[in-house]
Parts: C-alpha cells; sequence; structure tokens
C-alpha cells in the first residue's frame, strides 16, 4: 500500500529456521560448558554449576537464534528457555527431596523399625523405632478428624444448603481467614486456653485440637464445593415427593456428593499428618509408647524426626532415623493422596458436569 | 496486495479423525468468497486451515497444498507465525484484548512486527478503524478499554485490528453470528467496501448473507456424522443460489435440510 | 410453610448453623485468649515491645520486643517470594502453553504432590542436602557482591536468612503454581487465538492475552504463598542458626522469624516467658490475618471482574 512503513514487511513467509535438535543441542553444550568450568574452577556445589549451564543456555540460544532467526524469534525461544529452566530449577531440588529421603530414609527402616519404640535406646545410639511416634499420629489425627469433619460437613451444609445473609457471609469470609492461620498460632491458642488458662496438662488431645482448627477450614471448604455441584434437579424432586428438607440433605444431597467429600477429608488429613508445630507447643513429645491420647505427652511422626534431628548432637545413627520417619510419613501422606484421587474418580459425581 | 488462494487436495485431521478430505479450490484476489453448509461439515476447519491456525488446537494436523500466491503455506521453511500475519481473521465472536484499550487493540499487531513512531501509529489506527466504519464512534474513546464497546462495534474493532497489518487475505469465522441485525448489516457493507482491498473468504450459516455479500459460493457438506466434511462445488454466488449443478446443494439452498 | 417447622428441620438446621457459628467462635477465641495472654506479658515488659532487639522475658526487668523477629520475617519472605513468584510463574506457563500435553498433565499432577511435603521433611532436606551445598554458591555471593554488604560472608555455615529464604522459595513454590495453573488455564481460547491471527510468536501470545487475564490470579496466588511463608516454623527453625540482633549480611548466621522463635525458645520457657511467646504469636497472626485477607480481596475483585466479561 501506500503507506512507506510497509515497505519493511517481510517479503517472504519464509524465515531461517534452527533446526527442532537445536535446542537440545544448546541444552547439553551448556550443561557440559557448566560442568567443565565448575571442574576446572575447582566449584564443589551443584548449585554452581546448575546455575552457569542455565545462564549459558539462555543466553545461548538467544544469541543462537538472534543470529539466525531474528529478534522476534530469538525473544520467544529465550521465553522457551527461561520456562524450561525455571521448571528445571524447581523440579530438581524437589526431585532431590523425594530422592534423599528415600535413600537414606530406606536404610534402618524395616519392621523392627516400625513396631519398636524408643524406649530405653539413648539418642545416639542406633536401634529403637518409631511405633509410638505412629500410634500419636494415628490417634491425635483420628481424634482430629473426628471433631472436624462433622463440625466441618455441616458448616458446609449451613452454607450451601441453608446459608442466606449476614451470618453466612460472615461464615465464609472467616472460614476463609481461617485457612491462612499458621499452624504455630493454632498451637499457641490451644497452649493458652487449654493448658495455660484451663490448666490441662500436654496430651495428644490438645494436639488434636489446634490440628482441628487446621483442618475444619479445608473440609469445610472441599465439602461446600461438593454441594454445589449436586444438581438443584435431585434437591427440588426430593421436596416435591414431600420428603423434609432435613431427610432430602441427608438421603440425596450428601449420599450424591460423598465421594467428594471423602476426598477432601482425605486431602485434609494428610494436609495435618505432617503438621509438627502445634505438636510440639502442647503434645511435648516422649520416647515410651503412650496410648492414651487424654493424658501425658505423646509422640508423633513429624514430632519424632524433629526430636532424633534436634537432640542426636550430630549422630549418624539419629539422623538415619529421623530420614527413616521422614520416609514412612511421606509414604503415608503420598497413599493418602493417591486414594483420595482414587475415591475422587472412582465416586466422581453423576451430575452430568 | 490481494494475492489469490489455490488450495489442492487438502485433508485436516483432528487426532486420527478426518475432518475435511481432499479439498481443492481457487479463490480470487479482490473477492469474497462464502463458505455455507450445515454445522458440522467442515467449513470453519477448512478456513482455519488457510492461515494455519488449524494445527494450534490440539491434535490439528493438515496435508495437503495451499498456494499462496506462488508459496505454498505448507512448504518447508514456512514459519506459520508469518503466515497469520499475511492471513489475517476476523472471529465468530469479538475478541477484542480485554485489558487494551481501542488504539492498543489496533495497534497490537503492528507493535508485534516493528517499530513505529507514534505519528505514524496514529496514522495507521485511524486509518484502519476508517476502513472498519468506527473511526467515526470512538474517536473520542480511544483510550478507553476496548471491551466497553457494543458487541457490533467490538467486531469492527477486531476487523480493524486485522486489517491494520495490512493482510493479502481476510478470513472471516461467521462474523456476525453473534450480533444484531443492525451490527450485521454494518458489517456487510464494511465487507463490501473491504473488497476492494483484499481477498476475502466468509463462513456463514446465513444463506441471505452469503447471497447477499459474496462473488462466489462454495458450499460443503458431509455424507453422515463421523464422515469427513467435503467440497460439493464452487461457483459464482448468483448461479449457487439461482440453478446450482448438484442436487445436494439446491436441497441445501432451499431448506431440505442442514 | 416455612422450611423449619418440622422437629427434624429444626434439629438439623440447628446442628448445621451451630457449627456455622463455632467456626465464628473459634476464630474470636483464638483473638481474644492470644491477646489476653499476650497483654500479660507485655504488662510485664519494661522495654518497647516493636522496637527492642532483644528477649529476655525472665530477666530483671524483662525485657523483650519483636524488631528482630520482624526483620527477618520480612526478609526471608521477600527472598522467598522473589524466588518464588517468577519460577512459579515459569512452571504454570509451562504445564499449560509450554509442555507437551501429557508431560504438562503429569507435572501438574507431581507438583500438587509435592504441596503435601510436610514442612518438617523440608526442614531436615534444608539443614542435611541444602545447607551444604550452598557454600559454593555463597562464596560466588562473597566475590563478587560482598562489597554490597548485603553478600557478605563469613564463610560460617550457610544457616542464614539467605538460605531460609530459598528454602521457603521451594516450599511455596507448589501452592502459586497450582493456583497459577488453575488461572492460566481459564484464560478464554478465543484471547489467545485473536493474538495468533495477528501473527504473535507463542511468548507474544503470553504476554498479550494469558498474562494480562491472569494478572490478578497471580498476585492472589502470591499472597497465598506469602501467608505461608510468613507462618513457616519448622523448617525454618531447623536451617536457621539463630541469633537476637539484625545483622545486613543476608549470608552471616543470625537473625530470627516470629514462628521459628516461639518453636526455638518454647521448650526452656518460663511461664512469662510463654506468654512473651504469645505475644509474638499474635503478631504474627495479625499480620498472616492481612495478608490471607488482601488475597481473598483480590480474588474476590477478579471473580466479579470475568463475571461481567464473560
Amino acid at each position: 500500500m501506500s503507506n512507506a512503513t510497509l515497505s519493511s514487511k517481510p517479503s517472504s513467509l519464509r524465515g531461517a529456521t534452527l533446526p527442532g535438535w537445536s535446542t537440545w543441542a544448546i541444552a547439553a553444550g551448556s550443561a557440559a560448558v557448566g560442568y567443565a568450568v565448575s571442574a576446572a574452577a575447582g566449584l564443589h556445589s551443584d548449585i554452581q554449576w546448575a546455575l552457569i549451564a542455565a545462564v549459558l543456555f539462555v543466553a545461548g540460544s538467544y544469541g543462537i537464534s538472534a543470529k539466525v532467526e531474528g529478534r522476534r524469534q530469538a525473544k520467544d525461544r529465550t521465553a522457551t528457555s527461561m520456562v524450561w529452566v525455571a521448571f528445571l530449577l524447581a523440579v530438581t531440588p524437589l526431585a532431590s527431596l523425594i530422592w534423599e529421603t528415600a535413600k537414606r530414609g530406606v536404610k534402618v527402616l524395616d519392621g523392627y523399625f516400625l513396631t519398636h519404640s524408643m524406649g530405653v535406646v539413648a539418642d545416639a545410639e542406633p536401634g529403637g523405632g518409631i511405633y509410638h511416634a505412629i500410634l500419636g499420629t494415628l490417634e491425635q489425627v483420628g481424634l482430629a478428624t473426628l471433631i472436624s469433619v462433622p463440625v466441618g460437613v455441616l458448616t458446609a451444609v449451613y452454607l450451601v444448603e441453608y446459608g442466606r445473609g449476614r451470618l453466612a457471609q460472615a461464615v465464609t469470609f472467616f472460614v476463609d481467614v481461617m485457612t491462612g492461620i499458621p499452624s504455630i498460632v493454632a498451637g499457641l491458642f490451644v497452649l493458652s486456653l487449654w493448658i495455660l488458662i484451663l490448666g490441662m496438662g500436654e496430651s495428644g488431645f490438645a494436639g488434636s485440637l489446634a490440628l482441628s482448627i487446621l483442618m475444619i477450614p479445608v473440609v469445610v471448604r472441599s465439602t461446600e464445593e461438593m454441594l454445589k455441584l449436586v444438581p438443584n434437579e435431585l434437591r427440588e424432586a426430593s421436596l416435591a415427593l414431600g420428603v423434609p428438607k432435613w431427610r432430602t440433605i441427608l438421603k440425596v444431597v450428601l449420599p450424591t456428593s460423598i465421594g467428594g467429600i471423602v476426598t477432601g477429608v482425605m486431602l485434609a488429613i494428610a494436609r495435618v499428618t505432617g503438621e509438627t508445630a502445634p505438636v510440639l507447643l502442647v503434645v511435648w513429645g516422649t520416647d515410651f509408647i503412650n496410648a492414651n491420647p487424654f493424658q501425658d505427652p505423646q509422640e508423633s511422626l513429624p514430632m519424632y524426626i524433629y526430636l532424633q534431628w534436634a537432640n542426636s548432637g550430630g549422630s549418624g545413627a539419629a539422623y538415619d532415623r529421623a530420614w527413616a520417619a521422614a520416609l514412612t510419613l511421606i509414604a503415608f501422606i503420598m497413599i493418602l493422596n493417591l486414594l483420595a484421587r482414587v475415591v475422587a474418580r472412582w465416586k466422581a459425581p453423576k451430575t452430568g458436569r | 496486495m490481494a494475492k489469490r488462494i489455490d488450495v489442492s487436495g487438502l485433508n485436516a485431521y483432528y487426532g486420527s479423525f478426518l475432518a475435511i478430505e481432499d479439498i481443492s479450490m481457487t479463490v480470487e484476489p479482490r473477492s469474497v468468497t462464502a463458505f455455507i453448509g450445515p454445522s458440522g461439515c467442515g467449513k470453519s476447519t477448512f478456513l482455519r486451515t488457510l492461515n494455519r491456525m488449524h494445527e494450534v488446537t490440539p491434535g490439528g494436523r493438515v496435508d495437503g497444498k495451499v498456494m499462496l500466491d506462488d508459496e505454498n503455506l505448507y512448504g518447508a521453511g514456512i514459519d506459520p507465525v508469518a503466515v497469520r500475519r499475511e492471513v489475517g481473521m476476523v472471529f465468530q465472536r469479538p475478541n477484542p484484548f480485554p485489558t487494551m484499550s481501542v488504539y492498543d487493540n489496533v495497534a497490537a499487531g503492528l507493535r508485534l512486527n516493528g517499530k513505529y513512531k507514534k505519528s505514524e501509529l496514529d496514522d495507521i489506527v485511524e486509518k484502519s478503524l476508517r476502513g472498519a466504519n468506527l473511526w467515526n464512534e470512538v474517536k473520542d474513546r480511544l483510550n478507553k478499554p476496548g471491551s466497553g464497546l457494543s458487541g457490533g462495534q467490538q467486531q469492527r474493532l477486531c476487523i480493524a485490528r486485522a486489517i491494520a497489518v495490512e493482510p493479502n487475505v481476510l478470513l472471516m469465522d461467521e462474523p456476525c453470528s453473534a450480533l444484531d441485525p443492525i451490527s450485521t448489516l454494518a458489517i456487510e457493507d464494511l465487507i463490501g467496501e473491504l473488497k476492494e482491498r483484499f481477498t476475502i473468504v466468509i463462513v456463514t450459516h446465513n444463506m441471505q448473507q452469503a447471497a447477499r455479500v459474496s462473488d462466489r459460493t462454495a458450499f460443503f457438506n458431509l455424507a453422515a456424522v463421523g464422515r469427513p466434511g467435503k467440497l460439493i462445488e464452487i461457483d459464482d454466488t448468483e448461479r449457487i443460489f439461482s440453478n446450482p449443478s448438484v442436487q445436494a446443494t439446491e436441497d441445501y439452498i432451499s431448506g431440505r435440510f442442514g | 410453610m416455612r422450611g423449619a417447622t418440622r422437629p427434624g428441620d429444626r434439629i438439623f438446621l440447628g446442628l448445621a448453623r451451630g457449627s456455622g457459628i463455632f467456626v465464628l467462635v473459634v476464630m474470636a477465641a483464638i483473638a481474644a485468649f492470644l491477646t489476653y495472654r499476650a497483654s500479660k506479658a507485655i504488662g510485664e515488659n519494661e522495654a518497647n515491645f516493636f522496637t527492642t532487639f532483644e528477649w529476655n522475658p525472665t530477666g530483671v526487668p524483662a525485657e523483650f520486643g519483636i524488631a528482630v523477629l520482624a526483620f527477618g520475617t520480612v526478609v526471608s519472605s521477600v527472598i522467598a517470594m522473589v524466588i518464588a513468584v517468577p519460577v512459579s510463574v515459569g512452571i504454570a506457563l509451562f504445564i499449560t502453553h509450554y509442555a507437551p500435553r501429557r508431560l504438562g498433565g503429569t507435572i501438574a499432577y507431581v507438583i500438587d504432590l509435592l504441596a503435601a511435603v510436610p514442612s518438617i521433611v523440608y526442614g531436615l532436606w534444608g539443614v542435611l542436602v541444602l545447607v551444604p551445598q550452598m557454600d559454593g554458591l555463597y562464596g560466588w555471593l562473597d566475590d563478587h557482591l560482598g562489597w554490597t554488604g548485603v553478600f557478605d560472608w563469613d564463610e560460617g555455615p550457610a544457616r542464614s536468612l539467605f538460605t531460609v529464604g530459598v528454602l521457603l522459595a521451594l516450599m511455596i513454590l507448589p501452592i502459586i503454581t497450582n493456583v497459577t495453573r488453575e488461572v492460566f488455564r481459564q484464560v478464554p481460547r478465543m484471547h489467545e487465538e485473536a493474538a495468533l491471527a495477528l501473527g504473535a510468536t507463542r511468548w507474544e501470545v503470553v504476554r498479550m492475552s494469558v498474562l494480562p487475564f491472569g494478572r490478578s490470579g497471580i498476585i492472589s496466588a502470591s499472597m497465598l504463598g506469602l501467608g505461608r511463608a510468613l507462618g513457616e516454623t519448622m523448617a525454618v527453625a531447623m536451617v536457621l542458626s539463630p541469633s537476637f540482633d539484625i545483622n545486613l549480611s543476608l549470608l552471616n548466621a543470625g537473625g530470627g522469624t516470629f514462628a521459628q522463635n516461639i518453636a526455638s525458645k518454647f521448650n526452656e520457657a518460663t511461664p512469662i516467658g510463654r506468654d512473651a511467646l504469645i505475644a509474638s504469636g499474635l503478631v504474627l497472626f495479625v499480620i498472616t490475618l492481612l495478608v490471607n485477607g488482601a488475597a481473598r480481596l483480590i480474588i474476590a475483585r477478579r471473580k466479579e471482574y470475568s463475571g461481567a466479561n464473560a
């Protein structure tokens, strides 16, 4: 057209393009150079050569692409390589976390470890196990679930089935706020009310109270989402048959969404099982088996990991036990997560959505 | 500026599903070609193969040739990004960038393709908005968000955005189906003006619209659901609507199916 | 003909409403009892609670303040955010727009699972694996940026606020990534096609359509991550080698955070010491409330915004 600026327009649809393997070549080259540089300079941390390689990769793909393909393509490639680098930067340490835990955890993880307490084993000596911690975790989390599930589900029922007006709005808002309470604050609350003011001693149950504060909002949120998925036609059909509202909720609404609710509860359990801070404040921890959650300090898995690390004075045996307990804890949480997903898929809401 | 499109032996797939089969046709420069046919016959899919948008859909794949003058869009070494710059597109639902002003929407494509002085940009934006018959309505609100315009205005804004980069071809995928009758009329008038400068291909569900705006009409059909769509015939619009050579075309036009 | 006339209905509604009210009561109780205990401690405090660089609640006179903790909490969280937000956005883009579909789905799933790894495990890994690895990086920072003072390093163990920040970044990555990913996935296809049809490269599509649409989502995701980082306890308590002073160099051990200080000091605390820790916990509570409240507000606004455009 007549406009002068348009003369700069490329006359061809053909752009010089780097071949598909070039990205991999640049990546491999960068990694090799990064590694070589660190080896030559005697750098001893993996973080360093990885960072060198990352920078080389981003700069390299920009430079080569800018030369061959032009500036816009180069920008596009830089963005792509940065996204890849971000991904690798994050995934590498996270993979290392899982890998190291598994590698170091299997050393002492065996049947004996799972079925014995620390009893009379000195902190720095090998031996002992996590039986008392598993028992404590199961009891504390179990009690917390018993408290949180009825309160959480009923609150969600209130919000979805009855909730109008100010009260419901306030509940919604504070449930949101409650989701963000740091676990240590929940622990401090139970400490100040239950232990300092009411004068109860440290016990597994005090821990359950603190865990419930963390669990309730999670259960409310997930249950709410599930109840909202139940189509109104179902409720109306039941009400139209003359079934009272409460029976409609119990017999129609909750059964329809039970899969999702169970999933949510399992995820909530998985979340609080790993909590350490409140347990530290109100359950204390012990080396002995205490099957009574209502009296005297108890152990829990995360607490065990912390105490093994903190009281060992750097003993290898204690670190091995800490890793083994960490592996057990992660395995437990991952299994819960996976089961939750299986339940979610298996009992997917039959709502046509 | 406007270029000829020459398609031969084109198949398009979604994964392993063959959506359109063996299409060959020629679209003349500075003309309006309308695609009509029942739902699911692949006319929109075919349109999207003309600027390599089809392959953006997950699983989308094309074989065959689409010549733009003397260059095969699916040839080796062709950059799909450059193709889309040469072959502009207007969508079914108006889709101005919601966070950009009217001005920025029109300038968006230009800014991608190079540096312009402010005055140059101003000129092109005004020219494009005038070209889309929108200038008088928006000249006082160029810095307001584009999403604040009415549906018809938004669609003309999208047309202005497409023509600002001076493409060779303008593809329109049912551009009026989300609009009211008055806005539709405005767009149809606009198409009549734009064909002086561009090669235009328009997909439409509305046969009166095809009859009103197009020079040539292509009829697409499919044998059954799940079978690939095919080009049944392409001819001068007048002939298609008065005396088509294939019985199926006549049946469709006279409303016996579809 | 009101709904709650039958006894069954009345009881059920009562239970449901009661549970809702219970949640409110718990929240009020948390605020009330923390304030009550905190006020006891602050009553005994002879020093300014907000500006004192000391934590000596058992001394005569008792003197303690949160200045060091506030500094450490803010610094470590800022480091975590600076690292985690761009990387999370990168991963979210990777999952939704760059990775091949299958791979993206798998990664999203793995990141979901990683969000469930407990902080105690991050702590153990942090102190036993990450800390030794940080030495080399610290050496670099000291060599090249040591002159700023911020990256000055005395070659001590890398158990400083900087390492804490890096570890916190890793811990909040999954949550920020997950929320951001959901937002990116909701970007209307037609906005992306608008950019594509103008001849935009993939990065230009992201810049023109995806990021503007996702901006408020990124902000609120970051705030949620920030809320986590501020309140994180065990990982910080294990990695940081604390001290009660403000050290301008981020690489040298020392400093503290609210949550870490509570966990570390709790075992040896006397009654007044506990109340003093509760007072610092109250401050943490208020800060996280503000941050989370702001995040929720942004999310709520965004809902209205996208609703109006749908």
